[in-house]
């Protein structure tokens, strides 16, 4: 018959020699592997102790930028939520009023931002869209909860702390 | 009344001993039990149980727990009585065979000589042999009362494996008898005495090997252990005999088992590797006093029953398991007629340099 792979053995069917019957060579054999790997590296990660590095381009939990003065860099201008194929994100905007200059970088911002990480596919594609550099995925996985609510991320559960306010 | 005639020292002696050999035997199980999560662990390049307690140590303390907090189920259509009896008969043998064991050598104390054997009985061997014999009762009952096919099978299933086994077992202990021509198992261990004597070893393991690998062989079918584990064979039988019971009497039937495999490690270490004997013993023995002589010998059967513990879980997690009628050819077609042949052997051997 023709071999369908490279890889396939075909299988000896022919009856035991009484030296395979004895069983005890195959069997000091196998005891012989066993033993070989009691001297190999486990591969465990013990997790909460010990935590792998997570790689270059992974995605996790979003954040929301400030700039160096600590104003918020997002103007609410929507086109994260467009980019999102999961359609996770909703935003308001709202307009700077006088004296709100030190909170916000330019004249609009958005009063409300929620991502519903239930929604969110953690593609990426709102961090590419942004022309303000306003919104990152972070290295941060996201922590699990008992209730749906806590899923949705309100903007001050994205927004990144104030640089000005923790030096 | 002649029988009673028995002084306070001796019962509170054999009390003292009795419960030490209890509670050794119930400790040794429950580490077991570790052990063999940990070996298979280390072998399959894991890591085991390590979150209760340093290094896991308390991990059989956590399930023991854990096995007690669980609910009590009894089938509606099981025979209730005899449910019940099932895992208690199963830990009873398990527990009954260290009776005859003997731990240690005598030794004396206040002027009494204390032996470390519960009862020093002629027929020591054959008290084994019956008590084992007696475990498949546990399994039988339990798995027949359970009133679920499975659990019918598979306990069918470990009585006729341990039977057909049981025989090989006898006739290959029947050479080692006709050398040792004692059943007490004091008398087997006092001529094992040290290691080396008149140019040969004294253990039985080097006079009778085909005896050993034969008994060896039959004890993993007698404790249903891998690569024997048929009765508890989970692709097939789901969990065998023991699939309807819940709580402690889970446990009891796993505690057993762990229980017997600590016995039938003893027994083979008494049996063929000289039990409490070492090497060098007598310049010990004139070096240390009796006490302390006693508890080095004790430490020494520990040490070669640790041994066949973990070479119990070493085979357990290299070999596949047989199939049924592999399981049975094998007992029948290969280790009852290698054994009959053993004991011709030694027959003729013992016949021939006999001295007259």
């Amino acid at each position: 018959m023709e071999k369908l792979t490279k890889r396939s053995v075909q299988i000896d069917r022919s009856p035991m020699t009484i030296g395979e019957r004895v069983y005890l060579p195959s069997i000091l054999k196998g005891l012989g592997i066993t033993l070989g790997h009691i001297f190999k590296k486990t591969a465990t990660v013990s997790y909460p102790e010990q935590k792998r590095p997570f790689s270059p381009v992974f995605r996790g939990l979003h954040i929301l930028n400030r700039d160096e003065e600590g104003k918020e860099r997002c103007t609410a201008c929507g086109l994260c939520a467009l980019a999102c194929p999961a359609e996770a994100i909703t935003m308001e905007a709202a307009e700077r009023k006088a004296g709100e200059e030190h909170l916000y970088r330019e004249e609009k911002y958005a009063a409300k931002y929620e991502i519903n990480m239930l929604r969110c596919i953690f593609c990426g594609y709102c961090e590419e869209a942004c022309p303000k550099d306003a919104i990152y995925l972070s290295e941060t996985v996201m922590p699990a909860s008992f209730n749906r609510k806590n899923f949705i991320y309100k903007k001050e559960d994205l927004l990144i702390p104030d640089p000005k306010k923790q030096g | 009344m002649l029988l009673l005639n028995i002084d306070a020292a001796f019962v509170i002696e054999k009390v003292i001993l009795i419960s030490v050999i209890l509670m050794g035997s119930l400790g040794v199980a429950m580490y077991a039990t570790w052990a063999e999560r940990k070996v298979s662990a280390v072998m399959q390049d894991r890591v085991g149980p390590n979150r209760a307690g340093p290094f896991g140590l308390l991990q059989p303390l956590a399930d023991g727990l854990k096995l007690f907090f669980k609910e009590e189920i009894i089938p509606d259509r099981s025979t209730q009585f005899i449910f019940i009896l099932g895992p208690c008969l199963a830990m009873l043998t398990a527990t009954m065979t260290s009776a005859v064991m003997p731990w240690g050598p005598d030794f004396t104390m206040a002027g009494r000589t204390i032996s470390l054997q519960v009862a020093d009985i002629n027929i020591g061997i054959l008290f084994v042999f019956g008590v084992v014999s007696l475990g498949v009762y546990g399994v039988m009952l339990g798995g027949w009362a359970s009133n679920n096919k499975f659990s019918l099978l598979s306990s069918i299933r470990a009585a006729s494996q341990c039977i057909s086994y049981e025989l090989a077992m006898g006739i290959s202990l029947i050479a080692l008898l006709m050398m040792t021509g004692s059943l007490s198992m004091k008398d087997i261990v006092t001529q094992q005495h040290g290691f080396w004597k008149d140019g040969y070893f004294t253990w039985n393991f080097f006079k009778q090997p085909v005896g050993f690998i034969i008994f060896l062989t039959c004890s993993f079918a007698e404790l249903s252990r891998a690569p024997f584990d048929l009765p508890e064979c989970d692709s097939e039988l789901n969990m065998g005999y023991h699939q309807e019971y819940s709580s402690m009497k889970l446990g009891f039937y796993l505690f057993a088992e762990y229980i017997n495999m600590f016995i039938s490690s003893a027994v083979i270490s008494t049996l063929f590797f000289g039990g409490y004997n070492f090497p060098f013993m007598d310049q010990v023995q004139a070096a240390v006093p009796s006490g302390i002589f006693s508890l080095i010998c004790v430490g020494a059967l520990m040490a070669k029953i640790v041994g066949m513990i973990l070479f119990f879980m070493f085979v357990r997690w290299t070999l596949p398991r047989f199939r049924y009628d592999q399981l049975m050819k094998l007992g029948w077609r290969s280790l009852i007629p290698l054994a009959l042949i053993n004991m011709l052997v030694t027959g003729g051997v013992i016949l021939l340099t006999m001295k007259k």
